[in-house]
């Protein structure tokens, strides 16, 4: 664990690099380019950039649209106006049609900091994992978003792709390749699972380490895709370590753990403790600062694997 | 010209079966457009039924959703799928949805949500300046469309990016779901605030093949504006006894008797 690097730096790199060697995308911003981090590729390759100014809405229903025509659009802007205030156009010009469309949202979570409630969205992917044959992916690190990316421009169909703020620690190889649908196991143990996505990942191997260190062996899986979920893995380590803690920068209404929850319920039902933030607005103020406010520290992951331990047991 | 009288006269009959076999469907609409949609279809589009996702091919995007049973009237006649189909509108076990759907042949883009069809036209045409395609977009607006913010979204960003190859037309009937559009919400004047938005307007009889056909070809002339044309046309056009009655706006269940009077109201 060693640089800290914004999964939206990561994202304008990403772009850039993928602008010089492919010719299916163009870039759709809604004047936002230097908050979602695609400033660099904006910069790089202005013919490849549709503006759409303030007017999300319309941005998002021309995409279904642009798609039509054989081009990628990957749509940039916030979460709470592209999974939100358009969200009925992704829902019905993209998802329904099937439309190959990437919709990368930057803005999520309490990750963003200091912006306040307005902007931390922390709905979007219960939005966006409501609507039908919709991927969902979110990088957990820098080294992730630089695969992720051309990953989704390769997997035909609509995806939802969310994109952190705030400085994250790098904890995947350079070259590990992302897979979609497939979840990765960072951390071998039976005691517990710790099912992480995004930023929560790190905090999630920080608190595997401690809970080492009390005798109990955490299992560390990124959850880097919400939908589909990689069914095999989660009902591997719901059989094999019987407990389970899910961890996201995100309301528990709704979200990964929700969508985690719903897969075992049905299949293998078994102590779940929920992580994340708890039907609450965000605030604003630094990203560690909200993390301790909202219970979603690397201590907070600890504290409920040890409680959802007690469960199992019971 | 004549032609295109028969040929929209059968768009209305199609129409008003559909909507008689599915028990629901909105006439009233329905048959406001259909001189629209028959010289889009039978002279201005270029399309081809054996191909219809041909990459090339002119795009029409019925934003006005709920007047579908006249877009799948049009599409059967034009030779994507078998005329007698339209009797299946709105089954469980047939693909003709209640409201455009992209599964259906000739069909470019799904609406029934109002506003959101400019936008997704608008994305085509930028598509086809994009990829030096030589393809035209149309969009056929309702009055329901004029009200909804995502529409002036795409007016203004058509209007910046001197989007030529995009013409909107108006179903201007002046009705909507419950009332009329100048008690409900007023958006006139019309031209006025699309000319400032940038946009070439034109006003026709939205029921005079002529004028409609004059005010396309404006449309293919222009070359630094998309192009509206504000089509005046009559609620339930054809139907005696439907005309300018808002109460046939909306999802309709139409007795043996109302049926067969609207036919021989459409006889030739």
């Amino acid at each position: 664990m060693g640089d800290q690097i914004s999964l939206r730096d990561a994202f304008g790199r990403a772009l850039t690099s993928l602008g010089s060697i492919r010719d299916d995308f163009v870039l759709f911003d809604a004047d936002v380019a230097g908050g979602t981090g695609a400033k660099p590729f904006v910069q790089a390759f202005p013919e490849k950039v549709v503006q759409f100014g303030i007017a999300e809405q319309n941005m998002m229903a021309a995409a279904g649209g642009f798609a039509d025509t054989g081009i990628i659009p990957v749509v940039t802007t916030f979460a709470a106006f592209g999974t939100m205030r358009a969200h009925e156009q992704f829902r019905t010009a993209i998802a329904y049609p099937g439309r190959n469309v990437k919709l990368c949202c930057s803005h999520i979570g309490v990750d963003v900091g200091p912006d306040g409630p307005t902007a931390q969205m922390l709905e979007d992917l219960a939005t966006i994992r409501a609507v039908p044959g919709v991927t969902v992916v979110v990088p957990a690190d820098a080294n992730q978003m630089l695969q992720a990316l051309p990953a989704i421009l390769d997997h035909p169909g609509p995806v939802y792709m969310r994109i952190g703020r705030s400085p994250a620690p790098v904890i995947t190889p350079a070259d590990s390749s992302f897979n979609i649908g497939k979840a990765s196991r960072l951390r071998g143990g039976n005691d517990v699972t710790l099912i992480a996505t995004g930023v929560m990942v790190a905090r999630a191997l920080a608190a595997a380490e401690n809970l080492a260190s009390d005798g109990i062996e955490a299992r560390v899986i990124n959850l880097s895709t919400i939908k589909p979920l990689d069914k095999e893995e989660l009902l591997q380590a719901a059989i094999e370590t019987g407990a389970l803690v899910t961890a996201e920068d995100h309301s528990v209404l709704g979200g990964m753990g929700s969508a985690v929850a719903e897969f075992l319920a049905e299949t293998h039902p078994v102590p779940i403790s929920f992580v994340g933030v708890r039907d609450r607005f965000g605030k604003s103020g630094e990203p560690e600062e909200l993390a301790r406010l909202f219970g979603l520290t690397a201590e907070d992951i600890q504290k409920a694997a040890k409680s959802v331990i007690v469960r199992k047991k019971a | 010209m004549n032609d295109l009288r028969e040929l929209a006269r059968k768009i209305r009959v199609l129409a008003i079966e559909a909507i008689y076999c599915a028990r629901s469907g909105h006439p009233g609409g329905s048959l406001s457009a259909a001189d629209i949609l028959g010289v889009l279809y039978f002279e201005e589009l270029r399309v081809d039924p054996t191909q219809p996702r041909w990459i090339d091919r002119d795009r029409f995007i019925l934003s006005k959703g709920h007047a579908c049973p006249a877009l799948y009237a049009a599409l059967a006649l034009k030779g994507f799928f078998p005329a007698e189909d339209v009797r299946s509108l709105r089954k469980i076990d047939h693909y003709l949805e209640g409201h455009p759907d992209v599964k259906i042949p000739g069909v470019d883009a799904p609406s029934g949500s109002l506003g959101m069809g400019l936008s997704q036209g608008l994305g085509m045409a930028l598509g086809a300046r994009y990829g030096k395609r030589s393809f035209r977009t149309y969009v056929l607006l309702g009055d329901g469309d004029m009200q909804e913010g995502n529409t002036w979204e795409a007016f203004m960003a058509a209007g910046h990016h001197k989007v030529a190859s995009l013409t909107a037309i108006l179903d201007y009937n002046g009705l909507q779901g419950e009332d009329l559009v100048t008690k409900q919400m007023n958006y006139n004047p019309i031209a006025e605030k699309l000319t400032a938005f940038g946009w070439n307007v034109q006003e026709v009889d939205g029921h005079n093949i002529d004028q409609l056909r004059a005010a396309l070809a404006a449309a293919r002339s222009e070359c630094d504006r998309p192009s509206f044309i504000l089509a005046r046309t009559v609620k339930g056009k054809g139907v005696e006894f439907m005309e300018n009655q808002q109460v046939w706006h909306g999802s309709s269940t139409l007795t043996n008797e109302q049926y067969q009077q609207s036919l021989k109201g459409l006889e030739a």
